[in-house]
């Protein structure tokens, strides 16, 4: 039998919206097709084994770890990232307003993971508690910040995305 | 009215850019025909290299070049040591790349460039080293025994530094006293762990005959001058930028053997050269902190007053000694704490191990000291039946006794001399915050009563803050009405784009947002050594303050010329400089840079410049064209933060978990530029502080392989394991420069194993238990409460 | 740290997968959610030369409450059984114990056939299927069988699975009447895998004041899930008291046999193994008697 499968693939992802076709080696991480294939540099790597979030995006809506994803299997999704998070050029998502606000971030590298899992958190959870909000941020990683400001953010911001 | 800015908590100049995702860290540069790094790390902790055979990696596709130290030229130079000191009189750095020998796992040994990060690592597997094992160095008690096996064999010894403090006279003190408690106390190792690992883009701009390197470094300019200084180039044909850095935390300064390997592949290939360290590289090629193990001693009156303190401890160096011994000698300066300790003596000796090199990571040696000195007080009160805060009130240094020197020479070499502070103030108002007495007198013994273990600790601390060598900023407004900004202090996530330009706005009285500072570039700025020590805001904040100050004085001149008036009768507010009670009569900050500045053919806006009669040489000796002034500030020695922190935890002893439920922090950093940034910073000190008291340990095996190199089981804590923290803040300016302002940097990180140890042993109380190490854990907690079945 | 080169194949149907599988079985993995594999692969501690990804198989996708049991079919996500009005109603434990599943972004992707497969002994799904006396479906080219849990689970990342074999389907057995379950664990981080855990299933007579049933399965104490079985036989037909509990504890105690690590010791794991059984008793005694129904 010849060798079954490939060691590249065309795949076809749609990201913030916009459609790309790319040809990729099976073995590239989604997290390194975004950022150096389509150079949309917003996600972060901070640990490649799943553990710290930064890579967090969305993936058909849902919040994943981009490091243990491999490009080939976005093939076919519709796939978020913080690029995607603000409406539009001029204007900023409630989010990101917030921790503008209540100085949720320091060096902004755990940054993007926060955004994208809260985002998809507050879509259904609205009303979040202390708690709720730091249980969904825990697999978020932050080494500057102590989290305090980030969970005063994501309150805010729910309170801005009820106002509206 | 002037605006008030400086004291402001306004929001970030940095946060769009970094919450839209256009943030710049230097894994995000992709330059085109970049080749990619990956190391072969020694996968021994000690061992002779027979022989290394790239041959078979060198054929791998995509790779370009494979090199060991044969090949490296220039970079066979032994790497500096950055900090010598009188008292390392056995120092030793390594090379870049490992020559005959390694010394820990994770050491440099060879270098793959190839097409991609893929490509080099299959190349990397590809390579074949012959090892011949030594025995590895790992137990540093054991390392300074005689016959111990050597690290490094030439030294002789494994003892880098031995150092002894003396101040006053130690044996009469504990001849004399009424009590002494002795106690040994350990601190592990650990590591700062940003979450973005180190990386590293360099190439040679072949337009402009410029080494240009990205660096996630604290320290550009050091970098700066080591690859001039390496390659035989101008410092102006090189240039650093530390772009934006995801956190630095102390372990992005030095110089890494990757800082110097990768600019030079970038000359030596002229292609665009990247490395960017992964996290399992990370946690054994960027160094570590925190292993010290002290036999400390407190002799003390009948009151409990301290009269002498005698530390001797061993700290471990790791494997090299790049930086010095600045972290011990932290710890031995710091020890005294904000207590009067008229008798010290402290010694310590750096001991190498097979092991990662040590250098600071926030806190740097303080944590350790306030540990010690936290941890004797408790004992104090505890076998004098005291109250712990009356310990400390005792023992404090006394608001009228500034400037108090503690008798050593700190890091900077200056002497360890507080400048300012309130300690019995912080403490009564840390008390007030935890409402102690209700605390201590109903809720605990009402939470005691269900059968819960709960407890209260209190700690205080100070943190040398500030120091030199110097730093400096070029403020210039520019004809377009900006204000430009630039020194060589970067930043890692403390706000310094905000910081720095609120000091200059509120100079200046110009528009926040008017003002762009430009940090971390060596083209911007020549001279500085970087951001370490909780410093910034002191030294680099009060170089621009003086450099803006030297701005407003050449406006206000330029304005009383122009509007022929004396420069008292001027006001400088709203962005402008005006007549005072003839508003009309003025000119914005914009204009009076058009006017300083007499170009005939100069396009700039609203050009106020108007023909003049002739009255000698249009720029006269002496003026500038330009509102500038370029200015250094060098503190006459550090200044003193200081803080207090209580925490109430809970312990299951079943289970030997433990929950904390509540902090209160009192900070004091005297002026705050931005009290929002200052708390920021606080919090997440404080956070780290936890992890090194119940999370964050390195465990390094006899044969010196780090058993927890990875995420999954290097514990840093999340959300749900940070309690809220409650911080109040009092103000004891510094007397020492323009602002008033001291560090904050590290200061939450400084307490917390103190002060978790004090909480801890409090809730455990009925046990009689002794908390003497950090970091603890569940299951040490649980063998304090059942011996009979551990 | 990025993966070795190895060959993907994307099959869209079970049998083109097992088809592949039964050729390839040697050199190649199975990819499921991928959030214990890829990491594997990132750190180059797995190696295979082919990746089979088994996420375009929507057949393996779903479920049910069939003939007593939950049926999840092997690529259902952890995300999808927590969010599932079926599980909890009808096996309540394992509604409990996915929630400790590391962080939400982990249970979107991990999948309860990958977890099953990977069979790590901190993991909560083999702990709960040990507990239920649950089974595993298998299938390859040759057929397929149905092992139970106490068979599947072999050692340290090792299961009756033969190589050419996939997990299709794992079903969870739903508990008789009067009977309440508890999942509780000791973790040194939210979310991380735990250093002991243990799903506790309680049975309870007619009149609620005795025990006719109890399982006690733990995680962490050894290579595979175990159950104490010395501890249930035990429990049947004491009352439903405090000194049950503690006595059930201590019958832990003596017949398990964990190793100790980095993060705890042996005895560590054998005291606090004997707490959680004590407390997870109780716990799934007292929802026997609210009538929490399996």
């Amino acid at each position: 039998m010849t060798a079954v499968g490939t060691e590249r693939r065309v795949i076809r992802v749609v990201v913030n919206g916009v459609p790309y076709e790319r040809e990729v080696e099976a073995r590239l991480l989604l997290s390194d097709f975004l950022r150096h294939e389509l150079g949309l540099t917003g996600t972060h790597v901070g640990c490649e084994h799943g553990v710290c979030g930064a890579c967090t995006v969305l993936f058909d809506g849902e919040p994943v770890r981009s490091c243990l994803l491999l490009a080939v299997q976005a093939d076919g999704h519709a796939i978020e990232t913080v690029e995607g998070l603000a409406p539009s050029e001029s204007e900023l998502h409630p989010l990101q307003l917030a921790f503008w606000e209540k100085h949720g971030l320091q060096c902004g590298y755990c940054t993007p993971g926060m955004l994208m899992v809260l985002k998809a958190f507050l879509a259904e959870h609205p009303n979040p508690t202390e708690e709720e909000i730091r249980e969904v941020i825990s697999g978020n990683l932050c080494r500057c910040t102590g989290y305090q400001n980030i969970v005063e953010a994501a309150r805010y911001a729910a309170q801005l995305m009820r106002q509206s | 009215m002037p605006t008030r800015i400086f004291g402001e908590p306004i929001k970030r100049a940095e946060d769009p850019r970094l919450l839209t995702g256009r943030g710049r860290y230097t894994d995000d540069i992709d330059l085109p025909g970049q080749l990619h790094v990956a190391f072969l790390r020694s996968p021994l902790a000690h061992a002779r290299i027979r022989s290394i055979d790239v041959s078979a990696a060198r054929e791998m596709p995509g790779v370009v070049a494979v090199w060991t130290y044969a090949d490296i030229g220039p970079c066979q130079r032994r790497m500096p040591l950055l900090i010598p000191h009188p008292d390392l009189t056995h120092p030793y750095t390594r090379y870049a790349l490992a020559k005959d020998e390694v010394n820990h796992v994770g050491e440099p040994v060879a270098m793959v460039i190839a097409e991609s990060r893929y490509l080099a690592e299959d190349a990397v597997e590809a390579i074949v080293v012959e090892w011949e094992e030594l025995p590895p160095v790992v137990d540093i008690e054991r390392a300074v025994q005689p016959g111990a096996p050597l690290v490094h064999e030439e030294l002789g010894t494994n003892v880098a530094a031995h150092y002894v403090g003396i101040v006053g006279d130690p044996e009469g003190a504990f001849s004399r006293a009424a009590h002494v408690f002795r106690e040994r106390l350990i601190i592990e190792r650990s590591a700062g762990m940003p979450i973005e690992t180190r990386a590293i883009v360099a190439v040679w701009n072949d337009v402009e005959g410029v080494l240009e390197v990205w660096d996630t470094t604290q320290a550009p300019i050091v970098i700066r001058n080591a690859l001039a200084a390496l390659f035989g180039l101008a410092p102006t044909q090189v240039r650093v930028i530390a772009p934006d850095v995801g956190g630095g935390f102390g372990c992005k300064i030095m110089v890494y053997p990757e800082e110097v390997l990768v600019p030079y592949a970038a000359l030596t290939l002229r292609r665009p050269i990247k490395w960017t360290e992964d996290r399992l590289e990370h946690f054994v090629g960027t160094n570590h902190e925190r292993l010290q193990i002290h036999d400390a001693e407190i002799a003390v009156d009948a009151e409990g007053r301290i009269l002498g303190i005698r530390d001797r401890f061993l700290h471990d160096a790791g494997a090299y000694t790049p930086y010095g011994i600045i972290v011990p000698i932290i710890t031995a300066c710091q020890l005294p704490g904000p207590y009067k300790v008229p008798n010290y003596h402290v010694e310590f000796r750096a001991v190498y191990s097979n092991t990662v090199p040590v250098s600071p990571y926030r806190g740097a040696g303080r944590p350790h000291a306030a540990f010690v000195m936290e941890r004797l007080l408790d004992r104090v009160a505890d076998e004098l039946g005291l109250d712990r805060a009356e310990v400390r009130r005792r023992n404090f240094i006394q608001p009228h006794e500034f400037p108090y020197d503690v008798g050593l020479i700190f890091q900077d070499g200056a002497p360890t001399r507080y400048d300012s502070g309130n300690y019995p103030g912080m403490l009564d108002l840390l008390l007030q915050q935890m409402d102690y007495d209700r605390l201590v007198r109903e809720e605990l013994p009402r939470l005691r009563a269900e059968g819960r273990f709960v407890g209260v600790g209190i700690a205080c601390y100070v943190e040398g803050t500030g120091i030199g060598p110097y730093e400096g900023a070029t403020v210039r407004v520019e004809p377009t009405g900006q204000v430009y900004v630039a020194t060589g202090m970067p930043q890692q996530g403390q706000a310094h784009k905000t910081v720095l330009a609120q000091i200059v706005a509120e100079e200046l009285q110009v528009p926040v947002g008017s003002v762009q500072v430009f940090e971390g570039d060596t083209a911007h700025f020549q001279f500085g050594s970087g951001t370490y020590a909780s410093r910034s805001a002191v030294v680099c904040g009060s170089a621009v303050a003086l450099a803006a100050r030297k701005v407003r004085e050449q406006g206000l001149q330029l304005a009383a010329e122009e509007l022929e008036v004396a420069v008292e009768d001027l006001v400088v507010e709203d962005g402008r400089v005006y007549v005072r009670g003839a508003p009309e009569r003025g000119f914005t900050w914009a204009q009076l840079a058009q006017l300083a500045n007499p170009l005939r053919y100069a396009y700039a806006g609203d050009l106020v410049v108007r023909p003049r009669p002739w009255t000698g040489p249009t720029l006269p000796p002496g003026k500038q064209p330009t509102l500038e002034a370029t200015e250094y500030y060098s503190p006459p020695h550090a200044t003193w933060a200081s803080g207090a922190v209580g925490l109430l935890v809970e312990v299951d002893i079943e289970t030997g978990q433990l929950f904390f439920r509540k902090l209160w922090v009192v900070h004091d950093c005297g002026k705050m530029i931005n009290p929002m940034v200052v708390e920021g910073q606080v919090h997440g000190g404080i956070a780290q502080g936890i992890g090194g008291a119940f999370y964050e340990k390195l465990y390094y095996d006899e044969n010196g392989q780090l058993l927890n190199a990875s995420f999954m089981d290097f514990l840093i804590p999340t959300a749900m394991e940070i309690p809220r923290m409650e911080v109040a803040h009092q103000e004891t300016p510094s007397p020492l420069n323009p602002l008033g302002v001291k560090g904050v940097g590290e200061a939450g990180a400084i307490p917390m194993p103190a002060v978790v140890a004090a909480a801890v042993e409090d809730a455990l109380r009925p046990f009689g238990v002794r908390i003497t190490r950090m970091p603890l854990d569940p299951d040490q907690l649980w063998r304090m409460t059942h011996p009979e079945s551990s | 740290m990025k993966p070795p080169r190895f060959r993907y194949y994307a099959p869209q149907s079970l049998e083109e997968a097992l088809a592949v599988l039964a050729e390839t079985a040697d050199e190649a993995k199975p990819l499921a959610g991928g959030q214990s594999l890829i990491p594997m692969l990132n750190m180059r501690l797995a190696r295979p030369s082919l990746l089979i990804d088994l996420n375009g198989l929507h057949e393996l996708s779903g479920i049910e409450f069939d003939n007593g049991a939950i049926v999840v079919r092997a690529m259902t996500r952890h995300r999808a059984v927590e969010r599932s009005p079926l599980v909890a109603e009808h096996t309540p434990l394992l509604a409990e114990a996915i929630r400790w599943v590391g962080h939400l972004p982990i249970r979107t992707r991990g999948t309860v056939g990958g977890s099953v497969a990977h069979a790590d002994p901190a993991a909560e799904l083999p702990g709960v299927l040990m507990a239920l006396d649950g089974t595993v479906q298998l299938t390859s080219r040759r057929g397929q069988r149905l092992v139970p849990a106490e068979d599947f689970f072999l050692d340290l990342l090792t299961t009756a699975a033969e190589p050419d074999e996939l997990v299709t389907e794992v079903r969870f057995p739903s508990l008789p009447a009067r009977t309440g379950t508890a999942w509780l664990e000791v973790a040194r981080r939210h979310g991380d895998y735990a250093l002991v855990g243990v799903g506790a299933v309680v049975s309870l007579a007619e009149d609620f004041t005795t025990v006719t049933e109890a399982r006690l399965s733990f995680i962490g104490v050894g290579g595979r899930p175990v159950r104490a079985r010395l501890a249930e036989a035990g429990l049947r037909g004491q009352p439903v008291s405090a000194e049950t509990w503690r006595a059930a504890a201590a019958t832990v105690r003596g017949e398990i046999d964990p190793a100790g690590d980095i993060h705890a010791s042996a005895e560590y794991r054998r005291y606090v193994a004997g707490v959680l059984a004590e407390r997870a008793l109780a716990l799934a005694a007292e929802r026997a008697r609210e009538g929490a129904r399996q």
